[in-house]
This record gives C-alpha cells, sequence and structure tokens, in this order.
C-alpha cells in the first residue's frame, strides 16, 4: 500500500492553506477529510455520476478523478465559497427557493457546474444549460426545477428583475393546451 | 392520558396564510451552501473505518474464514464474524431472514460474511481483500422458473409454502367468473416488469458511537430510524432503551434506505468491540447489493367488458422475482394486487401472488412498492380494451371511474377522487380529443393513470399505537422547538412539519426549530415511506399544535379579557378578530401562558382510522385515502431503427391540498423522471460468469455508467397540474405526491407507441429493438406486439373467497370453515388485522 505523504500550498475558495495528505489521495478526499470541507459530496468515485464536481480555474473537475497532489498553484472552488458573505450567490437563491434541491445531494455540483456555464455564457438556452448540465445526475427532481433556477439565476446575474412564472410555483392551469399541443393548435 | 382536540374530519376549515404558498423549504439555504451534514459528512474524535468482506459466491456454505493476512496490515484494529451476532433481523416480523454477517451459508454475490475496522479507510479496504474465505458452492437459482423447478436446496427453510417460494396469496371478491360469463369481451394479457433500483446519489453510510459498555448511538443514511432501533436492539441483544439512532438527512432514498441494513449493525458491533467511533461507507457497488429495489413480476391479466365499456370483473396473477431475502415482499406481493381496485369500478377481482427466492440482491420498496407493475399491465390492458370496443381510452377510463367514499370490492375504503379532474386536465392539455390516433405515422399520444396510498394503514409491526408523534416545546423567546421522528430524505418533510405548526400558532418558519429523526429525543415517527409523511406527521402535528393553540390563547383571553375564540393566531400575534389592534405579541402571549401553566409543552399523535378488511391479506392496501394521477405521453418513433423519444408529458396529481405547490411539483417532475427511467431504460439484471470464471450469478451492471438512467439529455419537458380537492382526512387537506405521480408514465409511454407505429409492447423497460421486432411481426401478418407469452404454471394454495360489500359481505372470508381455522391460528400468527381481531375477542371473553 502506497504511505507517502506530500505537503502542499492549496488555494480552496480563495484562502490558501497547507495540506498534508497521502499522495494517492484524491481531490475528492483531500477536500472533504483533510480540509474538513465536507459540501463536495461523491456518488461513485468512479468518475461516472459528477456528484463531486468542482471548479478548478474556474472549469468544472471531478474531483474523484483528480489527484490533490496536482492541484498546487490551481485555483480550487467549492460550493462552501459560492455566497459573498452571508449573502446567497443567485445560483444558490434560486436553487433553494424552487426546490431546485431536493435531497441536496448533487446541488453543490451542479450549482457550481452552472456557475461556471454563466461564467462564460450569460444567457444561455435551455439547450446549452442542458449540455453544461448532462454529466451531473440528479434522482430527485427530474431536472426541472433545476433549468428553471439556472434560467432564473441566469436572469438574476444579467441584472434583470425576475420573479419566477406562476406556471414553475404553482403548475400549469388546466384547459389550455401546452407544449407540441399548442404548436398543433396555433398551425391550426 | 390527552384526548384528541380533535379527529382530522372534525376540524374546522381554517383560511391559512402559509400553507398552499410556495415559500422556501426549511432546508434550503442548508443544502444549497453545502451545510446540510449528511451521514459521511460526520467524524469524530478517534473514529476508525470499517470495511464488510462479501461474498463473491452467488450460493454457498461457509467454510473458513482466515484473517491471519489481513490482520498483518497496518492499521487493522479489529475483526467480526457472524458468529458474534446470531440473532436474525428483518424489516417485516414475518420475514426476519437476514443476519448482520453471514454465519455459516451466503444466499447472493455481495452477502457480507466478515468485518474489518482499521485506522484508515485504505487499511480497512486492503484488509477487506486480505480476508480469505473458503466457500463450498450449492446450486444457484438464478430466476422465478429456476427458483418454481429448484425446490432444493432451499434459499431460506422458514416459509411455509415450501421450496424456494417465499410466500403465497389468492384471494377473490366475488364471483370473477360469473363476472366473466355476463362479459361482452374479454381481454387476456400477459406482462412482464423488469427489476430496476433506486439509484439515490448517496452512497449509504452509518457512523456507530459506543457511550458506554452497552450503550451505543447510530448516525445513519436511512429513511426509517424507527425500525432500525427494533432491528439494532434485537441484534446486538441490548435494551432499545440503550440505543440511539439518529437519522440523516438522506441524499435520496425512494424506498432504497427503508430497510435496516447489516453495515448499520455491524458497525455498531464493532464501535462497542472495540470501544472507539466506527465509520462505514458503502461502495457504489455494495449499494447496488443492497438493492431492497423494484421487482421483476410476471403478470397475467384477465378482465371482462360489456360492451358500453363497463368492467364486469378482473382475474391478476402476479410472480416476483423476490431475490435472497424476504424484505418488504410480503407486503410487496399483496401489493401488486391490492390498488387494482381503486381507481375504476372493479366489482368482481381475483388475485393470485408468489414470490419466489433466488440467489440475487433483495428486491423490496421502490417508490410505488409493488404496484407500477400491475398499474402497468391494467393501464395497457384498458387501452387494448378501449381499442377492441371502439372507445376512446380517456372515456373508458371515466366512465368506469370508481365512486368517491366507498368501499372497494376488496375492502379498501376510499376517500376523495380527483381521478376524473385529473384524466380532464391533461386531456385538454394535450389536446387529445383533437390530436390522438391523428397524428402522424411515428408520432403517438398514450393515456394513463394510477392511483397511491397516502399511508400505509397499518404499522410493520402489529401494535395498537400511533404511527406519528409531534412534541412542541415552546418558551419565553417565542419559539416553537418541534421534536418528531420523522425523516428528511429530500421529499420536503422537515417543511411540512415547520409549515404546520407556523400555521395553527401564527408564526413565522424562522420561529421553528426542528429535531428530528432522533430516536432518544423524538417520538416515534415511523420513517419516510408508504407515503405517509404529510399525512400521519402532519395530522400529528396539526393536533399538538392546536393543543399549544388552547393553552395560549386561554391565557391571552384571560389577560384581554375576551372569549377565547375570537382570539386569531397570525403574523407572529395573538389578537382580538374584531378589534385586530387589541392583542399580544406571539412571545408575550408565551410568557401569559407560561405564567398561567408552567413549562409549555405539547404532544400530537396520528393513528390511521380502522379498515374494513378482516380477512388474511387485509392488511396490505388500506390507507386514510388514496391519491390520484393521470398522464398523457406524446412520443416519436423512428420505425427504421425502433430509437424512440418522448417528446411531452401532461401530468395531472390529485393532491388534495397543497401544502407548498412549488414542493408538490418538485415531487410530480421528480416522480415522471423516475416512471420515465424505468419505463425507457433502467434494469437491475443479472448473467452467469463463464464456466471457467466461477459459473457465479453475477450483476450484469453494479456501476452508474451501466446502469442506464435518464440524464438532462433524456429528460421531455413536463407540464403539471395540481388538482386541489381538499380530503378532510389530510392536514389542511393534503393527501401524498411522493410516489404517485410515478404509476401512469411507464403505461402512458407503451400506449404512446402504439399509437405512434401501432405495435403493443408488452414488457418494461421498452427497448428499440422490442419495437423493431414488434414491427417485424406486423408487418409479417403476426400479432404486432412484444413481451412474454406465458405465465408460470402453479398453485397458489387455498383460495381465500371474500363477498364484496355490494353482495353484503362482512369483509371476511366466506368460507366459514377457514374463518375457524384462522381463528385457531390467530395467537401466534396472521395478519395484523386478524391479531388485533382475536385481541379484542379475548378481551370480550374476558369481560362477558
Amino acid at each position: 500500500m502506497l504511505t507517502e505523504s506530500s505537503t502542499l500550498t492549496l488555494t480552496i475558495n480563495g484562502e490558501e492553506r497547507r495540506v498534508a495528505f497521502p499522495t494517492h489521495h484524491t481531490l475528492l478526499e483531500v477536500l472533504r477529510e483533510e480540509c474538513g470541507l465536507t459540501g463536495t459530496k461523491h456518488g461513485c468515485e468512479l468518475g461516472e455520476c459528477g456528484t463531486c464536481t468542482v471548479l478548478v480555474d474556474d472549469k468544472p473537475v471531478l474531483s474523484c478523478l483528480a489527484l490533490a497532489a496536482e492541484m498546487e498553484g490551481r485555483r480550487i472552488e467549492t460550493v462552501e465559497g459560492m455566497q459573498e458573505a452571508n449573502e446567497l450567490d443567485p445560483l444558490q437563491r434560486t436553487f433553494a427557493d424552487l426546490g431546485a434541491a431536493q435531497c441536496g445531494y448533487c446541488t453543490p455540483a451542479i450549482l457550481l457546474t452552472a456557475r461556471a456555464l454563466l461564467d462564460h455564457n450569460p444567457d444561455p438556452t435551455e439547450a446549452e444549460t442542458r449540455a453544461a448540465l448532462a454529466g451531473v445526475l440528479c434522482r430527485c427532481t427530474g431536472y426541472i426545477k433545476i433549468l428553471q433556477a439556472v434560467e432564473g439565476a441566469a436572469a438574476i446575474r444579467r441584472g434583470e428583475d425576475w420573479t419566477p412564472p406562476d406556471d414553475v410555483l404553482y403548475g400549469d392551469p388546466p384547459g389550455t393546451p401546452t407544449g407540441p399541443a399548442a404548436e398543433d393548435t396555433a398551425n391550426g | 392520558m390527552a384526548e384528541p382536540v380533535r379527529t382530522p374530519d372534525e376540524r374546522p376549515e381554517r383560511e391559512t396564510r402559509l400553507i398552499g404558498t410556495p415559500f422556501r423549504r426549511v432546508d434550503g439555504r442548508a443544502k444549497v451552501t453545502g451545510v446540510t451534514r449528511f451521514a459521511d459528512d460526520l467524524s469524530f474524535p478517534r473514529m476508525c473505518h470499517m470495511r464488510l468482506v462479501r461474498s463473491t459466491m452467488p450460493h454457498a456454505r461457509i467454510v473458513k474464514i482466515d484473517t491471519r493476512e489481513a490482520a498483518q496490515v497496518p492499521g487493522v484494529l479489529g475483526f467480526l464474524t457472524g458468529k458474534s451476532m446470531p440473532n436474525t433481523f428483518g424489516i417485516l416480523p414475518v420475514s426476519e431472514d437476514e443476519h448482520a454477517l453471514c454465519p455459516d451459508k451466503v444466499r447472493m454475490v455481495g452477502d457480507p460474511v466478515a468485518a474489518v475496522a482499521a485506522v484508515t479507510e485504505d487499511a480497512a479496504f486492503e484488509a477487506a481483500l486480505k480476508v480469505r474465505v473458503e466457500y463450498e458452492p450449492l446450486t444457484t437459482i438464478s430466476s422465478i422458473e429456476e427458483a418454481l423447478a429448484t425446490p432444493e436446496p432451499r434459499i431460506h427453510d422458514y416459509s411455509r409454502a415450501g421450496g424456494n417460494i417465499h410466500k403465497l396469496a389468492s384471494l377473490e371478491f366475488g364471483d370473477v367468473e360469473g363476472a366473466f360469463a355476463d362479459a361482452d369481451l374479454l381481454l387476456e394479457d400477459f406482462c412482464y416488469y423488469e427489476g430496476n433500483t433506486h439509484l439515490a446519489m448517496e452512497q449509504h453510510a452509518a457512523v456507530a458511537l459506543p457511550e458506554d459498555v452497552d450503550r451505543v448511538t447510530v448516525y445513519s443514511s436511512t429513511q426509517t430510524p424507527h425500525y432500525v432501533h427494533r432491528a439494532l436492539s434485537k441484534v446486538l441483544d441490548i435494551p432499545a432503551s440503550r440505543i440511539r439512532v439518529i437519522a440523516c438527512p438522506n441524499g435520496g432514498g425512494f424506498g432504497g434506505k427503508s430497510d435496516p441494513f447489516n453495515h448499520e449493525i455491524v458497525a455498531a458491533k464493532m464501535a462497542l468491540h472495540l470501544g472507539r467511533p466506527v465509520k462505514i461507507v458503502l461502495t457504489r457497488e455494495e449499494v447496488f447489493y443492497c438493492h431492497r429495489g423494484r421487482h421483476p413480476v410476471q403478470m397475467w391479466l384477465k378482465t371482462g367488458f360489456k360492451k358500453d365499456g363497463t368492467i364486469t370483473g378482473q382475474h391478476l396473477k402476479s410472480a416476483l422475482d423476490g431475490g435472497a431475502y424476504g424484505s418488504y415482499g410480503v407486503a410487496s406481493t399483496y401489493y401488486t394486487g391490492a390498488l387494482q381496485t381503486v381507481t375504476y369500478k372493479l366489482p368482481h377481482y381475483r388475485f393470485d401472488g408468489v414470490r419466489t427466492y433466488t440467489n440475487k440482491p433483495p428486491c423490496g420498496p421502490k417508490r410505488g412498492h409493488g404496484t407500477p407493475q400491475p398499474r402497468f399491465a391494467w393501464e395497457i390492458h384498458l387501452d387494448k380494451a378501449a381499442h377492441a370496443l371502439g372507445i376512446d381510452p380517456a372515456d373508458l377510463r371515466i366512465k368506469n371511474l370508481e365512486e368517491p367514499e366507498t368501499v372497494t370490492a376488496n375492502w379498501l375504503k376510499v376517500g376523495t377522487i380527483g381521478l376524473g379532474k385529473c384524466i380532464e386536465a391533461v386531456v385538454e392539455g394535450s389536446g387529445w380529443r383533437e390530436r390522438y390516433g391523428k397524428l402522424p405515422e411515428g408520432r403517438g399520444l398514450g393515456l394513463a393513470c394510477g392511483a397511491y396510498l397516502c399511508g400505509a394503514g397499518l404499522p410493520i409491526y402489529w401494535n395498537h399505537m400511533p404511527q406519528s408523534g409531534v412534541q412542541l416545546l415552546l418558551d419565553r423567546s417565542g419559539r416553537v422547538a418541534v421534536f418528531c421522528g420523522e425523516t428528511e430524505i429530500g421529499q420536503g418533510s422537515d417543511s411540512v412539519l415547520a409549515a404546520v405548526v407556523a400555521e395553527v400558532l401564527g408564526v413565522d418558519l424562522n420561529d421553528i426549530r426542528l429535531c428530528v429523526g432522533d430516536t432518544d429525543l423524538t417520538p416515534v415517527d415511523l420513517g419516510s415511506y408508504s407515503s405517509r409523511v404529510t399525512l400521519m406527521m402532519g395530522n400529528a402535528a396539526i393536533e399538538a399544535a392546536e393543543r399549544a393553540r388552547e393553552m395560549l390563547a386561554s391565557a391571552v383571553a384571560e389577560q384581554l379579557e375576551i372569549p377565547k375564540d375570537r382570539l386569531v393566531f397570525a403574523e407572529r400575534r395573538v389578537f382580538d378578530t374584531e378589534d385586530p389592534e387589541r392583542g399580544v405579541d406571539f412571545a408575550d402571549a408565551c410568557i401569559a401562558a407560561e405564567a398561567r401553566f408552567g413549562t409549555l409543552g405539547t404532544v400530537g399523535s396520528y393513528t390511521p382510522p380502522r379498515s374494513p378488511g378482516r380477512f388474511k391479506g387485509a392488511g396490505v392496501g388500506p390507507s386514510p385515502t388514496y391519491s390520484y394521477s393521470a398522464c398523457v405521453m406524446e412520443v416519436e418513433v423512428d420505425p427504421a431503427t425502433g430509437l424512440y423519444r418522448p417528446i411531452h408529458v401532461w401530468i395531472a396529481h390529485d393532491i388534495g391540498r397543497s401544502i407548498n405547490p412549488v414542493l408538490v411539483l418538485g415531487q410530480v417532475e421528480g416522480s415522471v423522471y423516475m416512471g420515465l427511467g424505468e419505463a425507457m431504460m433502467e434494469e437491475q439484471v443479472f448473467r452467469r460468469l463463464p464456466k471457467r470464471l466461477s459459473g457465479a450469478l453475477v450483476h450484469k451492471m453494479p456501476s452508474m455508467l451501466e446502469y442506464k438512467s435518464p440524464t438532462f439529455h433524456e429528460m421531455p419537458p413536463v407540464t403539471s397540474y395540481l388538482i386541489e380537492d381538499p380530503d378532510v382526512r389530510g392536514p389542511f387537506g393534503a393527501k401524498e405526491v411522493g410516489q404517485g405521480p410515478l404509476l401512469p408514465v411507464p403505461p402512458a409511454l407503451a400506449n404512446a407507441i402504439f399509437d405512434a407505429v401501432g405495435v403493443r409492447i408488452d414488457q418494461i423497460p421498452i427497448q428499440p429493438h422490442m419495437i423493431l421486432k414488434a414491427l417485424d411481426a406486423k408487418r409479417q401478418g403476426a400479432e404486432p406486439r412484444y413481451g412474454p407469452t406465458s405465465f408460470p404454471e402453479l398453485d397458489f394454495g387455498e383460495l381465500i373467497k371474500v363477498a364484496t360489500p355490494a353482495e353484503g359481505g362482512d369483509g371476511r372470508a366466506s368460507d366459514e370453515l377457514q374463518r375457524k381455522r384462522q381463528e385457531s391460528k390467530r395467537a401466534t400468527s396472521g395478519t395484523m388485522a386478524e391479531r388485533d381481531e382475536a385481541l379484542k375477542g379475548k378481551k370480550d371473553l374476558t369481560t362477558r
């Protein structure tokens, strides 16, 4: 068994810290165990589910497949670093308000991935959001409230006055054709 | 003891301020900031790590366990084997067939045979790999057919049904043959629903802390801390009063964390053995072995219809592949039959069910527990009947809708039924009337419905106690502390609990502190399963809060010198409804009440009403009320490849009343998603390794990469309708939503594929090759269908015949001889309802 250990300076959420850890440990393990940042979760530890996603130099990275030993000098961001003082990030706010976090277990990964998306694409189409987030699995939400929350947060980040539409909060009012039925009606 | 303030149906309808609004869930902030502490997020001083050594053989005797090499790994602290825990456990008292560590025999790949603890998780992993286990292989049983054909060796030897049959059930309500004779159309179908698993994102984890030589605390990702508590007491042989179980918020449950698990018990034993905290976190592969997911079920269904669509009767047979242990299996078996009657009028009904043991991970309750399989069969069957009779599938269902507030043929008391409105909503939303049967080739619409319990009417083990308890402590700060054994698994139960109390007392959610899921500190709630929490906990919380309100109102009325019934509790004040200026702050009301009554505390509890069924098997199916859902799905099918894509889903759910509509929508959407996953791709399947590689029966895909589940790309847009028709049995009129909306989704897909390309796929999941084969058959003039063509031949044992309410039955089995025979057995066996009955009988005798 490998018993070699490393001591490095890691930059996590803008804070530098000296961390000693077994050299073969992943970034996931070091964040959770050595740094006590348990906001980063894991669902498979094999790079399959996306639950452990963190940002490294602004890009989503599966922390279960990244070695902590390779992280010196890189900017690591976890969910714990998302809020400004006691204010939630717009993504955190809309996720909480719309119930886009149900069990909340995949939520940190999705929040960070969504932030990376909005940082370089402030007004993504729904298809772009789906593509950006597709590497993270969620079993609770059916992804719908997540897509709505990202859309809302994007609007807030762009400085728009966003309140959740009624159908997002209360469901659709019965009686009118929607989706393809509405299109067919419109096309006669 | 305190008398109930009012039973749920006696409570006055009250205007609400918080209930019904889309407030932010109370754990929302913690979940988006990474603050929520799941079981694996906990660590304690001197904590060590544990791994289980799991069987590599599907069925074998354990000859020898050698830990010598493993003990040499630096950091290893200790080992446990099955000898240290001879007592068995299991969620149902009738099938306590699990050992924390297998002492002599393994029944599946993944069965735990030994445990090792070490200072680091790495060392525990390495040592576990070095434990040598010698096995003597036994014949492996891989399927329902093999289980029926292979009575020996028995996987378990306790079942009275014999061989490798775990459970047999045979029930007839009314006269099904007579109903078939009256029918103008008789329809028969063979269907199959593959097994699938919960795949909660969080891997199960537990941390055990020794508190004294015979006192232990276990933190766990469990949906049912109370049942874990009982299992720990039994296996550790320690009084339950010395064991504390704390359910951490679950990173998803879906039924997969509702059994007590071996790893939780072994961690507690190891903590007591070593005298230090022990943590175990399962790997994803181990989670696939825990399973307890959807049973693979073979079905045969025959139904009689009159020309006008009236259903005359039905006979359903189901065969369940149970896996290696009992789990909830006896209940699951009955659930494959119980809820066929609550959606449409079914005057005569027969159900035959069998559950077999096989050498695979045990099946159990997954979202919808035992009911999605027969619901699939029923709803595709109705679609076929509609075509055969020339009636629109929506109209056929509307014509046969069950009457609200009636008792079904199988003695289930149904409450309000919003199904008609649900069908109307999805029919209008999808443009069904204009578009069904008229879309271009390759496009289709499918309709299906479903129903589910709002909590199982009976507890898992027989008792007369409440199923949910809530306690409040108020103090002079105006803070309301709420204690309840409920478990937050993501569904929002914490938010329901806080909102109900806040509503009754007129305070803010921020004035409420919750303490939940802790067997030391909270009153028992049976847990997050059977969609029971909102209704049962909600009613208990209302009772506790109303008692507190009474005390506060008395004190404030005295102080303000006005009648108590003029007081309003709202906006953190208690004031005169006729003169709102006249009143006190909520905190001052607490001060007045504390001065008047002493320290302020109240309790509330909820026990479901007694169900009218009195026959063996009547314990499964009853619920205080039922939720209903209807779904229309639109699909696009490529006839050249069989590939298909759901384009849009319209779903309507009869919620009674939303406690919080945005959270209700989340459950509806999540149910649609999970139903689609099952319908399109998810399957928990096994294969035999080649002889040269041991020939073992192994899980084909115990990883998230290979167990395909829908991603952001596969999820279609969903239009959701919440149908609000308050049911007096629910808190503020609320029904369940966590499970019901899954039920109509798989059959809606199958029905839509038929509308698109004219072929029937009578099994789940629906894969492209099935559509291609059915299209081939259609081209060759054969039956345009893919699915099973037979059902296993077997004797379902003694048929219990029960007269229906319409026939003037009394809810008991009609065979007098059989009834007497059952009575003689009642003291030790039978259903909870029967034992309940027997106990009453005894009381009657003694008082006479």
